[in-house]
C-alpha cells in the first residue's frame, strides 16, 4: 500500500492537513479532550487527540499506562460517566457524532456500529450468566429476534471464533472456559452484531504468548471477513508489528507520533518512540543491557509545560530558545514524507535517528 | 450436591444435639428451684418432693438428660398428682408453670414470630435494597448523602425506642395483635402491621447501607462496563448485571439476620403484645420454666443451623462458580 493512502488527517486546525486520498475515514477523532475533575485537581487524561481510521484498516495505539490510550477509546464508545468525565472535541463514527450523543442513541450505537473487546476476559464477562446468555443479550439488544434465533446466532459466532463444540459451550459459564477461550467468547460477543468499528483494548495482555498469537490471528481474520475498522490498544510493540497498518504513539494524553507501521517501527521521528525501541530486549547476539527511558511518565494532574516529554528527553538541548519547555510542538509532518507526523521541535529528527539512535539499537 | 446436603444436614443435627446437651447442663445444674416456684411460697417440703418426683427432678442429672433426649425421639410420660399424661414425640417436656407440653406452646408461638419476622423482612428488603441501589447509582450527589444520613439517624435510634415511638405515635395503624393467617389473612396482616413497620424500618437502614456498598462495588466491575458496551439500557445494566452481582453478599447477611430474628423478636413482641417465641422464653426465664427455655434454645439453634445451610445452598444457585460436592 502506498504512503498516500495512509495519509489521514489527524492534525489540529492551525496546521496544514495532509491530504486524505485513501478510503474515507470511518472513525474520525478530532481534538478530543477528556478531563476528570477530582479532589486533587483536574486530571487531563486526553488532550487534543486527533486520528482517523478507515474501514478495513487497523490502527494501533501504543503508549505507557496512563498515556490516555484506554480513556480515549472508551470515549469513542461513550463509556465514560458524564457526571465524572468532561469530554470535548469531536468523535465521528460513520458520520455520527458520539460526543454529546443522547443516552438513547448511545444504546443503539454501542455494540451495534461499534463494539469493544476488553483486556481481561476473566473480569469482563459476567460470572453469573452463561456465555451464550451474554452473547444472546448483545444480539437481541440490536436485533428484534426470538431467543431461539439469537441462540443459534450465538452458537454460530462461537464456532466462527474457533471454539470447539459451540452448541455445548454456549450453555457454560465463563469460569468453565480457559483464558484464551474466554477471550474468543468475548470477541464473539463483540462481533455478534457485525460492528463496523472494533476497539480492542489490550485484548492479549492477560493471555499467555501462544494464545496471544492465536487471538491476534483471529482478530485479523475476522477483520478481513467483516471489513471493519479496528483500533488496537496495546503496549506491546511486537503485537503492533504483527497486526497494525498504522501506529499512533501516545504520551501524557496526546499523540506524539503517527504514521504507517513500518515507518514508525523502522525509523521513528520522536525521542519517546526512540526510547520505546531502545527498551526492547534483543533476542539474538550477546545479551545487552536495556536502555530504559529515564524518569517516569508525568502526572496527568500537572502535565509539564511545553512538550510534555521534555523532562525525560535527552535531545532537548538541541532545540533553541527553550522551546521544549515553553512551547507545545504541533503534530505535523517533520520530514518530506507527509504521511507521518510527529510532535517534536527537533529540526532534523530523521538525521538524529540515523546517526545517533540507530547505532545504539540492538 | 445431594451428598453435600446430606453431610451438611448430619453435621447440623450434631450441632443441635451438642447445643441441647450444653444448655441442658447449664440450666439443670444451675441452682434453680422449679418445684418451689410451682408450689408457691407456702409449701411443705413433702409437697416439693412430690412435685420434683413427678417432674423427674429427683433423678440423677445424666438420667434426666437421657430421658429428655428419649422424649424428643419417642415421647415420654409424666405423672402429676397421680394422673399420668402422655407426651408425644417430639416431646420437649412439660411446662412447669403452664401445665402444657412445650411442643404445643412452641407450636402456638412459632407462627407468630415467623409472621412478624418474615413480614418485616419483606419491608426491609424492598426498602433497603431499592434505596441502596438508587443511592449507589447517584453516589456523591445530595440524594445519596440524604439516604446515607437517614440510615445513620435511624441506626442511631435504639430499636426498642423506635418500637415504642411507633406504638405511641402511629395510632392510625390498626390495633396490633395476632390472628391466625388461616382464619382471616386481612386481620392477620392488620394486626401485625405495626410490628412489620418497626422491624422493617429499623433493619432497612442497615440493608440500605449493605446494598449501597455492594452495588457500588458491583457497578465498578469490568463486566458492568462490558454490559454497557453492548448497548443495553442503563436500567438493564444496573438491575440485571449489577444487582445480580451486588445482591449475592446481601443474601448471606440476610440469612443470618433472619435466623437471629426468628429466635425471638423480644422487644417487638412485648411492645406490640404478640405472643411469639421471644415472649414465651422471656416469661419462662422469669419463672425457671426450664423445659420451655430448653425448647426455645432448641428452636433457636435449629433455626440457625438450618438458615446457614439454606444460605449455602442458595449461594450455589446465585453464583455458578460455587459448586458443592
Amino acid at each position: 500500500m502506498s504512503d498516500q493512502t495512509t495519509g489521514v488527517p489527524q492534525t489540529v486546525s492551525r496546521v496544514p492537513r495532509a491530504a486524505a486520498t485513501g478510503e474515507e475515514a470511518y472513525l474520525e477523532v478530532t481534538d478530543l479532550q477528556v478531563q476528570f475533575p477530582t479532589a486533587d485537581g483536574l486530571v487531563r487524561a486526553v488532550q487534543g487527540l486527533s486520528y482517523s481510521v478507515p474501514l478495513r484498516r487497523t490502527l494501533a495505539i501504543v503508549g505507557e499506562s496512563g498515556s490516555g490510550k484506554s480513556v480515549s477509546s472508551m470515549a469513542v464508545l461513550g463509556l465514560h460517566d458524564r457526571r465524572v468525565a468532561r469530554i470535548t472535541g469531536s468523535i465521528k463514527v460513520g458520520g455520527r457524532e458520539v460526543v454529546n450523543m443522547s443516552d438513547k442513541d448511545l444504546e443503539g450505537f454501542r455494540g451495534g456500529d461499534a463494539a469493544m473487546i476488553f483486556q481481561d476476559p476473566q473480569s469482563s464477562l459476567h460470572p453469573y450468566f452463561t456465555v451464550g446468555n451474554q452473547i444472546i443479550e448483545s444480539y437481541r439488544a440490536h436485533n428484534n429476534v426470538s431467543k431461539r434465533v439469537a441462540k443459534a446466532r450465538a452458537i454460530d459466532m462461537l464456532g466462527r471464533v474457533g471454539i470447539p463444540n459451540p452448541s455445548r459451550r454456549v450453555d457454560q459459564y465463563p469460569h468453565e472456559f480457559s483464558g484464551g477461550m474466554r477471550q474468543r467468547a468475548m470477541i464473539a460477543m463483540a462481533l455478534v452484531n457485525d460492528p463496523k468499528l472494533l476497539i480492542a483494548d489490550e485484548p492479549t495482555t492477560a493471555l499467555d504468548v501462544t494464545v496471544q498469537a492465536q487471538i491476534l490471528d483471529l482478530i485479523a481474520d475476522l477483520q478481513r471477513d467483516f471489513g471493519s475498522a479496528v483500533v488496537f490498544i496495546t503496549h506491546d510493540l511486537g503485537v503492533v508489528a504483527e497486526i497494525a497498518d498504522d501506529i499512533l504513539v501516545m504520551y501524557a494524553g496526546t499523540a506524539v507520533e503517527h504514521g504507517p507501521v513500518n515507518k514508525i517501527l523502522g525509523e521513528p521521528l520522536h525521542p519517546y518512540a526512540w526510547g520505546l525501541l531502545e527498551s526492547i530486549p534483543a533476542l539474538t547476539g550477546e545479551p545487552q543491557p536495556l536502555h530504559p527511558i529515564p524518569g517516569s511518565p508525568p502526572s496527568l494532574l500537572a502535565v509539564p509545560s511545553g512538550c510534555p516529554f521534555h523532562p525525560r528527553c535527552e535531545f532537548k538541548d538541541r532545540v533553541p530558545d527553550d522551546w521544549c519547555t515553553t512551547l507545545r510542538p504541533d503534530l505535523i509532518p517533520r520530514t518530506a514524507d507527509l504521511g507521518r507526523t510527529s510532535r517534536c521541535h527537533l529540526k532534523d529528527p530523521d538525521k538524529v535517528f540515523e546517526t545517533e539512535v540507530l547505532p545504539r539499537l540492538p | 450436591m445431594l451428598l453435600y446436603i446430606l453431610k451438611r444436614v448430619l453435621s447440623a443435627i450434631s450441632v443441635v444435639i451438642v447445643t441441647l446437651v450444653a444448655s441442658f447442663a447449664l440450666f439443670f445444674f444451675a441452682p434453680t428451684d422449679p418445684a418451689g416456684v410451682i408450689c408457691g411460697p407456702r409449701c411443705t417440703p413433702e409437697r416439693v418432693a412430690d412435685i420434683e418426683a413427678s417432674l423427674g427432678l429427683d433423678q440423677p442429672k445424666v438420667e434426666q438428660i437421657a430421658l429428655y433426649m428419649k422424649g424428643i425421639v419417642v415421647g415420654r410420660e409424666y405423672s402429676t398428682g397421680g394422673v399420668v399424661r402422655h407426651c408425644d414425640a417430639p416431646c420437649l417436656g412439660y411446662s412447669y408453670t403452664l401445665g402444657q407440653p412445650v411442643t404445643k406452646l412452641i407450636g402456638a408461638a412459632l407462627p407468630v414470630t415467623v409472621s412478624i419476622v418474615l413480614g418485616g423482612a419483606v419491608v426491609y428488603l424492598i426498602v433497603g435494597i431499592l434505596s441502596g441501589t438508587i443511592a449507589a447509582q447517584v453516589r456523591g450527589t445530595s440524594l445519596d448523602r440524604f439516604v446515607v444520613g437517614t440510615t445513620l439517624v435511624v441506626q442511631a435510634i435504639p430499636y426498642f425506642v423506635f418500637a415504642l415511638l411507633i406504638a405511641l405515635y402511629a395510632t392510625f395503624l390498626p390495633d396490633s395483635g395476632y390472628h391466625p393467617f388461616l382464619d382471616n389473612p386481612l386481620t392477620w396482616a392488620s394486626g401485625l402491621l405495626a410490628a412489620w413497620l418497626t422491624i422493617g424500618v429499623t433493619n432497612a437502614a442497615s440493608y440500605t447501607r449493605y446494598s449501597r456498598a455492594s452495588m457500588i462495588e458491583a457497578l465498578g466491575q469490568d463486566f458492568v462496563r462490558t454490559a454497557t458496551s453492548k448497548g443495553i439500557s442503563r436500567r438493564r445494566v444496573v438491575y440485571r448485571h449489577g444487582l445480580r452481582a451486588g445482591l449475592t453478599p446481601v443474601v448471606t447477611i440476610f440469612g443470618i439476620d433472619l435466623a437471629f430474628q426468628l429466635t425471638g423478636a423480644i422487644f417487638t413482641e412485648s411492645i406490640f403484645n404478640l405472643p411469639g417465641l421471644g415472649l414465651l422464653t422471656l416469661r419462662a426465664f422469669g419463672q425457671y420454666d426450664l423445659p420451655v427455655l430448653m425448647g426455645g434454645v432448641l428452636i433457636g439453634s435449629a433455626v440457625l443451623v438450618v438458615m446457614n445451610l439454606v444460605v449455602d445452598i442458595v449461594y450455589t444457585f446465585l453464583d455458578p462458580r460455587v459448586r458443592l460436592g
